[in-house]
């Protein structure tokens, strides 16, 4: 695959921010009592996840390894700010209804860890591009979850109602608080249960590690026994590759003599 | 071989007392109460308790089956957390409502953690205040009235029968509590409520929690079976009447102390679900500071809150802290601890 689009496959769908990771939970339970909030919040942090993972990467021999931490801070509220005063001038119900929570964005953990984790040891052009997976994959879960919250708490989806369920009645209690846990938790079983793919959810053995190739859950005796099996394959590839080139110098020393011959 | 002795690990006395037992004793105590309750509001709340039994019972059956888990043939704590929700319903509810109402009680409360012995809430009260943030208009319409020629299609008797002895002449929408907290304050509680109603139950409110009297019989009932101790609903009703003496803004009025303690789902509560073996604390202090805390809450809730019941909410957020009160509460083992050899 493209390594571009390796990165946007990555952030939306194997390492989701909000089905796999888990992170930025504060935004995802308190803003997505309606789809639009959710779309709304979902865009607005990947809007500064790209482009403080850009300038993030641009910086990163600039930055000292020791205060890196708060330079990444002061990037981020730069554009957490930027975005905070475009909200306000151009769609002030959204800030009406996001509130603190676009202020927020600041401290939300995913453009932290992003930085850390990505932006920080990669090229710019890349860390844009994880940066805009993972915005989109944190869109795509927080709409969806505000869709469904606002389906049955409210019986609208992006306060349009829906025709045939006029006779619905809606359960208030799913876009008040316990029911952004109620859905979250249904959204990540039902990933788990049909196995959608994701870094924490590999279903079959692909790899032939005991750890099935995830470094997170390396731990202990698996780990010995991870080594075992690195080492084992190398040797094999090595047998491998020895065999080969001894077939072809002999193949060669073949032709030779056949070409001699002739 | 089958004349050899039988040897086994102690314990080598067992009781005959098991999970079924209890939950049996615990139905049987609810029966009264029950009864009173389908006598008062009619065979709508008996449709009620039915459907929200045989939902619980349905839910647990099929997502053990489903879930291959173990656990069938049954047990039947499904029966009285059905019956509990039941009993915590209004009988003007639509018959989806339990539905709902069980299914979440069982799945969600009870078997997504573990199953009987590990839910950390009461179940059936977790349901009700479900329901009630669900559905707070259908949770809260308790009023019957009184047959009405013009309006009603159905003949008399009918009528009666469905909506129950209440419906003769008529139940106010508003409950005991209600009508205590939202009385004038220059009116006197006796006025208001009638002491008497009250213990009996020909009031209105949720299907079981109206008449003291046959839910004081079931307590009996259970107490003499020894399923549970008086420590927590004692000690919960105690510290309630305490509390209301000082936050309740009525003084030491006897009548308002006494309609508190009747009124609303506090005898219920305090006898059938804040006994609950699995959500109430194992140590002695634990259960005394469940009751208080119980109490304190109960008071706060009913006298600040918005609403005038305030008993759901109390006990299942004290289910929540169980698990700290245990940590915190383990007494100290026989011969360890104290002053050393007479220091």
């Amino acid at each position: 695959m493209n390594k571009y689009a390796e990165r946007l496959y990555n952030g939306t769908i194997k390492e989701n921010p909000t089905f796999v990771m888990m992170l930025g939970m504060c935004p995802t339970l308190a803003v997505t009592t309606s789809a639009t909030n959710g779309l709304g919040m979902g865009l607005a942090s990947s809007a500064v996840l790209v482009l403080s993972n850009f300038l993030i990467s641009l910086l990163r021999k600039v930055i000292p390894d020791k205060v890196r931490i708060p330079a990444f801070i002061v990037i981020v509220a730069s554009f957490v700010t930027m975005i905070q005063l475009l909200i306000q001038g151009y769609l002030p119900s959204l800030n009406a209804s996001l509130g603190i929570y676009i202020p927020l964005i600041v401290v939300n953990c995913i453009i932290l860890g992003r930085a850390e984790a990505y932006a920080y040891k990669n090229t710019p052009l890349l860390s844009a591009f994880d940066g805009l997976g993972m915005g989109l994959g944190f869109t795509a879960a927080l709409t969806i979850l505000g869709a469904c919250r606002e389906l049955i708490g409210a019986g609208t989806i992006f306060d349009k109602a829906i025709p045939f369920l006029s006779n619905f009645e809606p359960m208030t209690i799913m876009i008040m608080a316990p029911g952004a846990f109620f859905m979250l938790a249904i959204l990540t079983a039902l990933q788990n249960k049909f196995k959608a793919p994701s870094a924490t959810n590999t279903g079959s053995q692909k790899s032939s590690l005991a750890c099935n190739g995830n470094c997170a859950s390396c731990i202990g005796s698996e780990c010995k026994e991870n080594h075992m099996a690195i080492e084992k394959e190398k040797e094999e590839a090595e047998a491998a590759e020895k065999e080969r080139k001894l077939k072809a110098a002999q193949e060669k020393a073949k032709m030779k003599q056949e070409g001699s011959e002739q | 071989m089958k004349s050899m002795y039988h040897v086994s690990a102690s314990p080598h006395i067992r009781s005959s007392v098991t999970t079924a037992t209890i939950m049996r004793d615990v139905a049987i105590a609810l029966i009264p109460a029950s009864l009173l309750g389908v006598y008062q509001f009619g065979f709508n709340a008996f449709l009620v308790l039915v459907t929200s039994i045989v939902t619980c019972v349905l839910a647990e059956y099929l997502y053990k089956k489903l879930m291959k888990k173990p656990g069938l043939p049954y047990e039947s704590s499904a029966i009285v957390t059905g019956l509990l929700l039941g009993m915590n319903l209004p009988s003007t509810v639509p018959l989806w409502i339990p539905i709902i109402g069980g299914v979440f009680a069982i799945i969600i409360v009870k078997e997504l953690y573990g199953g009987l012995g590990q839910n950390f809430m009461n179940p059936a009260l977790a349901a009700r205040c479900f329901l009630l943030i669900s559905f707070a208009g259908r949770m809260t319409a308790f009023g019957v009235s009184s047959f009405n020629e013009a309006q009603s299609s159905v003949t008399k008797n009918l009528y009666t029968f469905l909506n129950g002895a209440g419906s003769l002449d008529g139940i106010s929408s508003a409950t005991p509590l209600a009508q205590i907290k939202t009385m004038e304050a220059a009116a006197s509680v006796a006025d208001v409520v009638s002491l008497k109603d009250m213990f009996l139950g020909f009031t209105g409110g949720v299907i079981g929690e109206t008449s003291i009297l046959a839910l004081l019989i079931g307590a009996a009932y259970l107490v003499f079976r020894k399923v549970i101790s008086l420590r927590i609903p004692l000690i919960y009703i105690g510290s309630f009447v305490v509390f209301l003496l000082l936050f309740g803004g009525h003084g030491f009025d006897l009548y308002y102390i006494a309609a508190e303690v009747c009124g609303g789902g506090l005898i219920l509560g305090a006898f059938f679900m804040a006994t609950d073996y699995v959500t109430s604390p194992i140590t002695k202090t634990g259960q005394v500071i469940f009751g208080v805390l119980l109490g304190l809450l109960t008071v706060l809730f009913r006298v600040f809150g918005n609403n005038a019941e305030g008993v759901s909410f109390a006990i299942i957020f004290c289910n929540l802290l169980v698990p700290l009160l245990d940590k915190y509460t383990v007494p100290v083992a026989f011969g360890k601890g104290g002053r050393k050899n007479g220091k």
